[in-house]
């Protein structure tokens, strides 16, 4: 039986937050939509895909290098978030809130299907911006790219909370979350901040999906499941609150990670990688019991 | 149309229905009959769903793990679980496994109910897809009840289920395939009246009362814990009965039968049919197990203008000629499914149903203007 040292546990929380990064990134996205919209994009894992595949097929096929493609994807995405909105959620915004999740469903199915359809279901490398080297901090062996993903993970969150805290947009995007109604009365053009949020999400998961294709590949399945994490990740933070996505996100990366990891031990044996993803939802759902809005949320007040 | 009106119609459709699907085996090929079976199947699901989401306003996104539930108790009923090491010899015939499949389904359901009511919408939603999601590896951790990935294989055990061999039933024999159709039918047209029959009173009152105001229906002495946990519990069982008929209908159960997407697809069909409806839902069924197999059978390249055919070659600025792909490749389907999906949500705001609505209200409105 190893012995777990300070070195080990470490290792595993860095490990641990550079998954939770993008998951936090994806679960931002969520809130976002979450917030304007008031469901659950279905669908954000897909165009995350589909946002990297943009980006791989500009630099295998095209000869970008790869900064230049990675901001010509967020632009892209950007765009095409809005266009998502524009042309697709608008019209059924009004009535079921159901009617929407069947929206971003069918969306999902029909991403999925183009992505397989125009580059094919092989795995694909997209390659690392920061390179394949390891650090050795203090006998922690860390990765370039974990670091990296952590740095892009926060340095993106810390942007978007500057948007939202300092800037016109920022405040009518809020003004829009929280009463619609009023925030037109004093001259917010609702129906823009709304497709500027779907923008937004589009661009946070193309930087989740590129962060994600190089350990993991790229294929059409590869945001699956990491949506599923992202979804957890949204509702254990709160699912109105962007600061308790980064926190869920960035927990349930660590959480996930120990769990892996605890399996080499004999109480923990009966652990495995497929359990993975039940074990990370049981945990949830006792936090939920117990927290029914969430660890940061706020239980809905309504009048009757 | 005054109520008294209505309901006589609805008598007279459902009688309709009811001998439409009594003949229908005489006009269509055996294989067919199989198809039509599993829209059966879909509908007790829907049936089931539509009680918890449509009347209750419970999202759920985890019915499939209740059709799971209920198909394993058919199938370890009838085939045992010894050769996996388990307690249960099995033995038991088709038929009789179907009531317990929902029973068995429906107590889980009701044990679900008490801690869903800490939640709602989105939360509940998660709660309920983290069951959908568990359920493929929980099957597979409990092996030797289950047989874990392989599963348990009814085919070829004809004094239980799961033959080709004609079926004597009534005096007549039925193609196995008929036999299978007619199972499917009778028990999803009771569950039709059952679930009208659950509907129609003081606890389809209180249903609908939780979903349009909890804070109203506790005011009005309607007990949010009993009827969100009623809700559950019928609605599992319907799931339960109708994956006891899959698991019958498909000879054979493993973890994949009760896919997560299969959770997924059954609030689809749910929405389509129309929520707070019964009558759509038979479009929902037919929606969700046809449409997949329809848009197969497309070639993308009909539906599109022939210069976007294969090898057309576009120039893009900044990123150069772009060869377009042929049409005919993985992913078409798909690509046909969601267009399909998305333009039916654009299209029918309420689902089926809720053209049933429509129609009705323009009748009535002309008898009303007419005799004024």
């Amino acid at each position: 039986m190893p012995v777990a040292t300070f070195a080990d546990f470490m290792q595993q929380v860095v490990t641990g937050l550079a998954s939770g990064g993008v998951y936090a990134l994806l679960a931002l996205a969520l809130v976002i939509i979450h917030r304007s919209t008031g469901v659950i994009n279905f669908a954000q894992g897909e165009m995350a895909t589909l946002s990297t595949y943009v980006a791989w097929a500009l630099i295998a096929h095209h000869g970008w290098r790869y900064w230049p493609a990675f901001v010509a994807t967020l632009a892209i995405s950007f765009l095409g978030g809005i266009a998502t909105h524009r042309l697709v959620i608008r019209p059924v915004e009004r009535g079921s809130v159901l009617r929407i999740v069947i929206v971003t469903i069918g969306l999902l199915i029909l991403i999925n299907g183009f992505v397989l359809w125009q580059w094919g279901g092989e795995p694909q490398a997209l390659r690392s911006p920061f390179g394949t080297e390891t650090y050795d901090i203090g006998g922690v062996v860390v990765p370039a790219h974990d670091i990296g993903t952590i740095a892009v993970a926060l340095g993106i969150v810390v942007l978007l909370w500057g948007l939202f805290k300092f800037t016109k947009v920022g405040l009518a995007l809020r003004a829009v979350a929280v009463n619609p109604q009023e925030a037109r009365l004093v001259g917010v053009r609702v129906t823009w901040m709304l497709a500027l949020g779907w923008g937004l999400a589009a661009t946070l998961g193309a930087v989740a999906g590129m962060l994600t294709a190089p350990t993991v590949g790229l294929d059409p399945q590869m945001m699956q499941a990491v949506l599923i994490y992202a979804f957890a990740a949204a509702v254990l933070g709160g699912i109105d609150s962007p600061a308790g996505a980064v926190a869920g996100g960035l927990m349930l990366g660590v959480l996930l990670n120990m769990l892996s990891y605890l399996t080499q031990y004999d109480l923990f044996d009966w652990f495995s990688e497929e359990l993975r993803l039940p074990m990370a939802l049981l945990v949830i759902l006792v936090v939920l019991l117990v927290r029914p809005s969430g660890l940061f949320g706020h239980p809905e007040v309504k009048r009757v | 149309m005054s109520p008294r009106v209505t309901r006589i119609v609805g008598f007279a459709v459902f009688a309709a229905f009811v001998a439409f699907v009594a003949v229908l085996p005489s006009f269509i090929s055996d294989f067919k009959a199989q198809q039509y079976a599993y829209v059966g199947i879909f509908l007790i699901a829907l049936l089931g769903l539509n009680i918890l989401t449509g009347y209750t306003g419970q999202i759920s996104l985890g019915h499939g793990a209740f059709m799971a539930i209920g198909g394993y108790t058919s199938a370890i009923l009838m085939a045992g679980n010894e050769q996996f090491g388990g307690p249960i010899s099995g033995g038991m015939k088709d038929v009789w496994t179907i009531p317990l499949a929902g029973i068995v389904a429906g107590l889980v359901g009701l044990a679900f109910g008490p801690p869903a009511l800490r939640l709602s919408g989105l939360y509940l939603a998660l709660a309920t897809f983290a069951i959908a999601v568990a359920m493929p590896s929980a099957i597979k951790r409990f092996e030797e009840f289950t047989g874990g990935g392989s599963g348990i294989n009814l085919f070829g055990t004809p004094e239980l289920t799961g033959s080709a061999t004609p079926v004597e039933i009534l005096g007549r024999t039925l193609t196995y395939n008929d036999w299978l159709y007619y199972l499917c039918w009778t028990i999803a047209l009771v569950a039709f009246a059952a679930a009208w029959l659950i509907l129609r009173g003081r606890t389809g009152r209180a249903f609908r009362a939780v979903r349009d105001s909890e804070t109203a229906a506790v005011s009005s002495g309607v007990s949010l814990a009993r009827y969100k946990t009623l809700a559950f519990g019928i609605s599992a069982a319907f799931a339960g009965v109708a994956g006891s008929l899959y698991a019958i209908a498909s000879t054979f159960v493993n973890p994949d039968t009760f896919p997560v997407a299969l959770s997924i697809f059954l609030l689809v069909g749910v929405v389509v049919g129309g929520l707070g409806g019964l009558s759509g839902l038979l479009f929902g069924a037919i929606f969700i197990h046809f449409l997949p197999l329809w848009s197969q059978g497309q070639d993308l390249g009909s539906l599109l203008p022939d210069s976007v055919i294969q090898g057309t070659t576009i120039e893009i600025p900044l990123i150069g000629d772009y060869v377009f792909k042929g049409t005919n490749v993985p992913g078409g389907p798909a690509i046909v499914y969601g267009i399909v999906l998305i333009l039916l949500m654009f299209l029918i705001p309420n689902g089926v149903s809720g053209i049933f609505h429509r129609v009705g209200q323009l009748v009535a409105r002309r008898r009303y203007s007419r005799s004024s």
